[in-house]
């Protein structure tokens, strides 16, 4: 289990990275959104993989629970990252019909307009 | 016994939040909009400085959400440190409060101007005085999603595509953040921070407390723009209004340099020799690079931008030394920085709205019809270069101090060599803008000359600090040395976190 979800965090994680490095703004978009998602999946694993257990009720045998806080880490990293892509999205488009190309490249311009 | 819960520690942030909250229903009235920004604005500056006087009296004060003690429950924590940057933040805010007034145009101030203003000082005052990790995480990002609207905010050209990369790149860099964090919570089981600076030096695995600490280096170096990753801060910060710029330049930056002396002091405190001259050489290399890229641009603020580079490689530098007065001298950095990078900004708005551009090869001779813009900027130019009454001064002195005392060679060649490059490039902006011959160029009219020295009030305030703070340096020095023998010694934060009276 530990294998497959590390194996699954590098996935997104190189393909994330990938998609950065790319010069259309729509994939720079999908790369930040999976890179958002393989940390997501990090945090979950570092709570230990407790397949099948409750969350945390009460202090004795701890061990047989699963860990609760990664869970609210990972609740509020999805709401941030929510809003980051969604104000990614409208900025995006807004260069888009602003400056006329999704390009990054052509969207340069001359340096100091 | 156990120390009280103080709930004073949450104002700075509710103040802001209270107002942001208001003005979100003032949004068609520009006057009300102004009118509660600056009531409140005032009310955070005496807050804040309560604050400060409050934490000298009677030590760390902490907050525990809900009397929940740490591992559990949320702390929020002001020690001097936290308390000093919370008052520079409101006298920013205040500055550039007034300064907005006669300088963002009705648009933007419709458009939530003031708004996303407050929200900008929720996360950088919470930041400040986050006692746990994953808050200042969430801290940052409220800062950083207001900061990407405010530079967006009205849509001109340069503005959207320098926002694409500087919202890329801080997202990359949070999202590390959040790798960072789940690392330590996966080594610790915690995420407070005294409980961090507790559990992080019993790790056994050492190699991954130097990975973390690495990572926190990255994510914080590039908000904080220290050498390979201050890429994205000379353009962006040229683009939006002078207001914006100045609030960014002044502050943001100046956030992660405050979470990297935290993290560095207080959680990997214990971290391999060999993380501690990544960052000595890290901050140098930002010294210099930050100021030759000064010296060559000929943009007013292109130039301030890298000497905001120029000026967080002092503040690396002396964090990188990790001694108790080399500390001291980078929060004096901090401080004297915070005030006159403002000031020199708010200057560059002015400047370029009398003169029609931002381009140093087309202007020449403000002097002689603008006399107190060109002779304030000059003072604030030469306390950024650090000529003696002013703060800039004894910030250097204390770090050639400090330097002296370890006997390092080294420190003391690059902070006098990077203080002449800075004596430079504010004189190059001197003579080329505002000494010499007037240029017939210049689009001027009267409305223009009506306004401007109203714009003044703000910087000339800025700089007269920093000439207050220098002349009557032994209390700011105290302050200063204060704060930094607080956060070299974790064992007091970690005692005031869980409670104990000490």
């Amino acid at each position: 289990m530990e294998l497959l979800i590390a194996i699954v965090i590098g996935a997104l994680f190189s393909a994330g990275i990938y998609l950065l490095l790319s010069r259309t703004l729509l994939r720079i978009l999908l790369g930040v959104s999976l890179t958002t998602h393989g940390v997501l999946l990090l945090l979950l694993a570092m709570g230990k993989l407790n397949a099948g257990a409750a969350p945390l009720l009460h202090a004795r045998a701890a061990a047989a629970y699963a860990d609760p806080l990664p869970q609210a880490l990972i609740l509020t990293a999805i709401v941030i990252g929510f809003g980051i892509t969604a104000f990614l999205i409208v900025l995006c488009y807004r260069a888009y019909q602003v400056l006329g190309s999704d390009d990054t490249e052509l969207c340069r311009g001359a340096e100091n307009e | 016994m156990r120390k009280m819960s103080s709930n004073q520690v949450l104002t700075p942030q509710l103040i802001p939040w209270i107002t942001a909250i208001l003005l979100l229903f003032l949004h068609r009235r520009i006057i009300w909009q102004r009118a509660v920004s600056g009531v409140s604005a005032v009310i955070a500056l005496a807050n804040a400085a309560y604050l400060l006087h409050c934490v000298l009296k009677k030590g760390t004060l902490v907050f525990w959400a809900g009397d929940w003690l740490p591992p559990f429950g949320i702390t929020m924590v002001a020690d001097t440190f936290s308390a000093l940057l919370v008052l520079l933040t409101a006298i920013i805010e205040t500055t550039c409060i007034f300064y907005s007034f006669s300088h963002i145009d009705a648009g933007r101030e419709r458009h939530f101007y003031y708004f996303l203003l407050q929200m900008m000082l929720v996360g950088c005052n919470g930041a400040f005085v986050a006692g746990d990790i994953f808050n200042l995480y969430v801290w940052f990002e409220i800062l950083l999603l207001s900061s990407y609207v405010l530079l967006a905010l009205g849509g001109e050209k340069g503005q959207l595509r320098e926002t694409l990369p500087y919202a890329v790149l801080n997202i990359l860099a949070s999202t590390f953040f959040l790798v960072g964090l789940g690392l330590l919570y996966g080594i610790t089981g915690t995420l407070n921070m005294a409980d961090l600076a507790v559990k992080l030096p019993q790790i056994q695995n050492r190699d991954l407390v130097d990975l973390i600490a690495v990572i926190f280096l990255f994510v914080f170096g590039s908000k904080a723009a220290i050498f390979p990753l201050f890429y994205w801060l000379p353009h962006s910060y040229a683009q939006p209004p002078a207001a914006v710029s100045a609030i960014f330049g002044g502050l943001l930056t100046k956030v992660g340099v405050y979470c990297l002396i935290r993290t560095f002091t207080l959680l990997f405190a214990g971290v391999s020799a060999y993380i501690y001259t990544l960052l000595y050489v890290l901050g140098a290399a930002t010294m210099v690079l930050g100021g030759l890229g000064a010296i060559y641009q000929y943009q007013y603020r292109k130039i301030l931008s890298f000497s905001i580079i120029s000026q967080v490689g002092y503040m690396v530098l002396g964090l990188a030394m990790h001694t108790v007065l080399s500390i001291a001298a980078a929060i004096y950095f901090l401080f004297h920085n915070i005030l006159v990078k403002t000031s020199l900004f708010y200057f560059a708005g002015a400047t370029e709205e009398i003169s029609g551009t931002g381009d140093l090869k087309q202007m020449s001779g403000l002097i002689h019809r603008f006399p107190l813009l060109a002779w304030g900027f000059f003072l604030g130019g030469i306390s950024l270069a650090g000529v003696p009454p002013f703060s800039g001064f004894f910030a250097k002195l204390l770090l050639l101090q400090s330097a002296a005392e370890s006997g390092d060679g080294w420190a003391m060649f690059f902070t006098l060599a990077v203080g002449f490059l800075t004596l430079f490039y504010t004189i190059k902006i001197f003579m080329h803008c505002y000494w010499g011959e007037e240029k017939s160029l210049l689009p001027l009219d009267a409305a223009g000359n009506a306004t401007y020295r109203r714009k003044l009030a703000s910087p000339l305030l800025l700089v007269a600090l920093s000439l207050a703070a220098g002349l009557a340096s032994a209390p700011v020095t105290g302050v200063v040395l204060q704060a930094a023998a607080e956060i070299s010694d974790p064992g007091l934060y970690i005692q005031a976190v869980f409670g104990q009276i000490y």
